[in-house]
This record gives structure tokens, sequence and C-alpha cells, in this order.
């Protein structure tokens, strides 16, 4: 996995899956449409304001409420490269190991970053470095099982092999 | 040292002896559950996993109940996804409009979620089974895809936070008002990756439609599960019910758990949880006088019929006040028929009530009482999360359908004493 580096966006304490996509927005489930509402009720100006390679960080436990995949869908979409948080609600972590959005656990990055600070991730080391004060963080490590999922892509990608391993062996 | 309930039952279904709390296993799944929201995506990913057969057309619940009766294109569009998908798989258990119910409510109520089972859902609120004894969490589209395919699913064994109740309760308090208080003691994420067990003499008592209110809103504090160990009311309550054999499977006495509360609610109020959180618990009596704009009755957590015939007790005879309206929303067609055979929609539109057919609609913002700026509610739904039923600013208290009748009824937030002549 490459080096990711982008400009910080803040958010606060459990920002639930209505704010990060509103209800009102799931009579469809087209990415596109999606990314066009993201955060919106947490900032309305959020889907104008960001821009592809931008880094979400938050607060304890990111994404409760709704298991709603539109919502790390709506944030993939949108351009944003990781989300970093103090925590993660546990369907929301599920859900973006299992779509291949990056997300990071970190405590400690999550209390130093500010908004427009520009960060630097190397997500297969879990390393997150703060460019202009030189300050580095190191995440909570995937277990391994996590990182095959993420290292195929996705969940898709990686029931999809191991149904093919099963089709060639018979 | 003996298992909690959430480990025995994780560990039968990925065919282990025994398992700690950390342990990441496959697991074998009994039901698997979409709604028109998260189904299409999950057939969407589905199709991209080349398999050309679902696991076991018997073991998926496909069932459109958000945007039911569809409210636009779009919404029409998604459940068409969802039909084409349940023909072309010969998917047995598919419920459309004037069949169908909200998810939480339909599936116990056919007798398709058992005790022992290991059950996901593509919609946060599956954790409601708990109450008849599954392990029943929410999880993803793509997970639902892959369990779709598969027939199984990859989980964390949880750690067990146990909550016994003890006492007795007053009138008026019923599984709403445990399930709200203890959410208040334990914050939006005190539950965060643990299953929750509810127990005690209090629960002993609860009859099922209480249960299954506590144990839906298990994830609002950020739970995977919300168990309830089976005992004769659920066995009462599965009788002529249940479609498949099933196994009870209960925890240990000696199993250790991460941590444990005794409560006492004898003294305990109704409970209200003010805007944005359900974690916002209060007495009633604190946030008595709170003007209100409109009153759901309904949803997963409060829409079965001991719901309505609270709801109703209050209601006979009287009026909604002038400035409020009152939405009431069975939440299941079997509900909606019994409430119409014990004279509960009679009472409901004398009171100048709405009495609509089953479906999730405003809880989630989704139609049927959408509120505007500044407004406010009183719902006995689950999530008072900003914009959850409407217009970003536009506030939701959450309550009991006690509370909710009588506030309905005095034109703001009341404890159901308040209003003169109710037994």
């Amino acid at each position: 996995m490459s080096l990711l580096k982008g400009k910080v966006w803040t958010f606060g304490h459990d920002i639930d899956t209505d704010a990060i996509i509103p209800a009102r927005y799931l009579n469809t489930s087209d990415p596109a449409e999606l990314a066009r509402h993201c955060m919106e009720d947490a900032d309305p100006d959020f889907p104008r304001k960001v821009t592809p390679g931008d880094i979400i960080v938050a607060g304890k436990n990111f994404g409760c409420g709704s298991s709603r995949e539109h919502a790390p869908l709506a944030i993939k979409e949108a351009g944003v490269a990781c989300v970093i948080a103090e925590s993660f609600a546990r369907i929301f972590y599920r859900n973006a190991i299992n779509i291949g959005l990056p997300i990071l656990e970190s405590p400690e990055a999550s209390a130093f970053l500010k908004e427009n600070d520009q960060v630097e991730i190397n997500l297969a080391k879990g390393e997150i470095v703060e460019l202009s004060r030189g300050r580095k963080f190191t995440a909570v490590p995937f277990p391994p099982f996590m990182q095959e999922i993420m290292a195929a892509g996705g969940l898709i990608n990686f029931v999809k092999r191991k149904a093919n391993l099963k089709d060639s062996s018979k | 040292m003996g298992q909690t309930m959430a480990e025995k039952i994780l560990a039968r279904a990925a065919g282990k002896k025994r398992l700690s709390p950390g342990e990441l296993i496959n697991a074998r799944i009994d039901m698997a559950l979409g709604n028109d929201i998260t189904a299409p995506v999950a057939i969407r990913e589905f199709k991209k996993i080349g398999v050309s057969r679902v696991f076991d057309r018997e073991r998926i619940a496909l069932i459109p109940d958000h945007f039911a009766p569809n409210k636009d294109i779009q919404s029409a569009e998604q459940v068409d996804v969802m039909r084409r998908f349940v023909r072309e798989q010969g998917i047995v258990h598919f419920y459309e409009v004037g069949r169908m119910g909200v998810e939480h409510a339909l599936l116990p109520e056919l007798g398709l979620v058992l005790p022992g089972e290991v059950i996901i859902g593509a919609d946060s609120h599956t954790c409601t089974y708990g109450a008849l004894g599954a392990f029943a969490t929410g999880v993803g589209s793509t997970d639902l895809a892959a369990a779709m395919a598969t027939g199984e699913l990859w989980f964390k064994v949880p750690q067990t936070i146990r909550i016994n109740f003890k006492g007795r309760l007053a009138p008026w308090i019923g599984g709403k008002d445990l399930v709200l208080f203890t959410i208040g003691r334990l914050g939006v994420d005190g539950a965060r990756y643990c299953a929750l067990e509810f127990g005690g003499p209090v629960i002993g008592e609860l009859p099922m439609d209480g249960r299954l209110t506590i144990s839906n809103m298990a994830i609002e504090a950020g739970a995977k599960a919300g168990l309830i160990p089976p005992d004769k009311i659920t066995e009462e309550y599965l009788k002529g019910r249940a479609r498949r054999p099933y196994e009870i499977i209960r925890g240990d006495e000696d199993a250790s758990v991460f941590q444990e509360y005794e409560w006492d609610v004898s003294d305990l109020e109704p409970q209200v949880s003010l805007p944005p959180s359900p974690a916002n618990a209060r007495p009633v009596s604190e946030v008595a006088g709170i003007r209100l704009d409109q009153v759901v009755i309904g949803s997963c957590t409060n829409g079965r019929i001991d719901d309505l015939r609270v709801a109703a007790r209050i209601l006979k005879g009287r009026k909604v006040h002038p400035h409020v309206r009152l939405i009431v929303i069975p939440a299941t067609q079997a509900v909606y028929l019994q409430a119409l055979q014990e004279g509960l929609l009679e009472i409901f539109i004398e009171a100048e009530a709405a009495v609509s057919t089953p479906t999730c609609g405003p809880c989630l913002g989704g139609h049927m009482g959408i509120l505007a700026g500044e407004e406010t509610a009183l719902a006995t739904t689950n999530r008072n999360f900003v914009g959850r039923m409407g217009h970003t600013t536009s506030k939701i208290y959450l309550a009991g359908p006690a509370v909710a009748a009588a506030s309905a009824i005095a034109g703001c937030i009341v404890h159901p004493d308040e209003i003169k002549g109710v037994d």
C-alpha cells in the first residue's frame, strides 16, 4: 500500500451515520449521488469543500447508528483517502474494511490533529505523520485476518478468491 | 470456567468447543436479512462474487419496509431490484406491501428467528432478536452479500456486559423505559463491541413485546447483540410459531463477564431521551412541559400490539391536542389486524390520530411524517440524532407508548398520570 498525503477535516465525537449520509438520500445507492451529500448533516458545506485525497479526523465512536454501508461508500466516493478516529462504531468498522475504505484508530492522532493540518499516512505500517510539526503516531494494528481482507481489496474479492479455490479443488 | 451465552451460541455456529472474547471466527448463519435500503447494495455485491445461487433460499429474508409503500420512483426501483433477485433465486421470505411489516417486528412474529441461532441483518436493529435468545447482529450490505453467497460470516467474539434489573416496575413502565435508562447509564458507546445480556426478576416477568423493545435498542449503546436468556415466556411465544427446530442456549452461571450491573428499578419513572442522543435519558418529570408538534407511535422498537394497547388505554375517549399531529403505525399487518379487531384503531381515529399501514417511514425521516425546521416531535422510535426525522433543526424526544399517548393529548411532554381518569 502506498503513502497517502492529504489535508485534515476534523469532526467531533459520536458522528452518526445519519450525519454522514442522511436517510433522505437513501432511495438510491449510486455512490456518486451519495458522495454529493457526504457528511452533510454534520457540515453542510463538506461535499463542496472536500477534495480527493483529504483525510477525515474524528473523535470516539465514529459511524455509530445505522448499518448503512452508504456511509463509508459516500466517504470513499467523495475522495476521502482515510478516516482517522479515536474509535469506530462496530458496524462502520466492518463496512469500511469490507469495502476498502482505509481507516485508522489512533486516540493520540485524533486528539492532536487540527483542521487543515497536512498529514502523511503509511497504511501498511499504520503510521500517521503531521507534516508541519513532524509529530508521528502509530495506529492500533489490524489483526492479520483483517489485513488479508484489506489486501484483497475488500470482502467481495476475498470471498471470491475463496470460492474459486473451492471450485478448483473439486 | 463457564462460557457466556454469546460465546456458546457463536461456538456452536463455528463448530468449536469453546471460544474466548477477541477470537476471530467464521460462523454459520441461520438467517440473513436485508431491506429496501441495504439489500440492493448487497445484491450488487453478491453478483460480483460470481456464485450462481444463494446458499439457502429459505434462510434469507428480504423485507422492503423503510420507504414502503414506495414513496417515490427511486425507492420503487430499489424494491424492483430486490423483487427480481428474489424471483431469480427463488428466495422464500420476501414480504411486500399488504403482507409486510417492519422487519424486526415481522421476523419474530413469523417464527423465522429462533433461540440459539446466529442471525445477521443489514440493518443495525437486527439485535432485536436477542430477545428470543438468538445471537443477532447488524452488519453492512457487503457482509450480507458474502453471507448470502457462503452461508458464513466472520465475527470477533464479544465480551459480555450483564445487566440485572430487580424490584417491581411502577405503572406505565415498560421495556422502553428500561432500555432508555440503560443507554443513559452506559452511554452511546458504553457497550461498543460487547454483547449486552439482560436478566433479573424484572426481565423474567416482562412480556415478549417489551423484551423485543429492550434488545432492539442494544445498538444505541454500541452493542453487538442484546441477549435475553430464553425462558417460559420465550417458549410460550414460540409455540406454534417457530418454523424450524431450535436449541435453547443459555450462559453458564460461572461465566466471566466484562462488566455486571444490578439496578433496582422499583422507583424508575417513565424515561425520555432528549435530542440528539438516545443516551440523554431523563425521568419524564425533568422534561415535562416541552411543547410538541408531532407524536409518532410505531417502529421496530414500539409498534407491537402491547404498545398499541397501552397507547389506546390512554387515548380512549380523548382527543389529541389541537396543535399536535399523532401518527400511529402498527409494525406489521398482523398487528394492524389485531388492533382493528380489538377496537384500538377506532380509538386512535376517534382521538384524531392518523393511522398508517406498516412502514419504517418517519423513524428514519423517510416519509409519512417528516418534520419542518424547528419542529419538535416525541416518538417511540429508537434514534433522535440530528435530522433523523426531517429538518436538521427539528428535535426528537424518545419515549415509550404511554408517555407518547399522554403527551399527544396534553400537547406537551407529560407523565401518563397527568391525564385524568386513566387507570
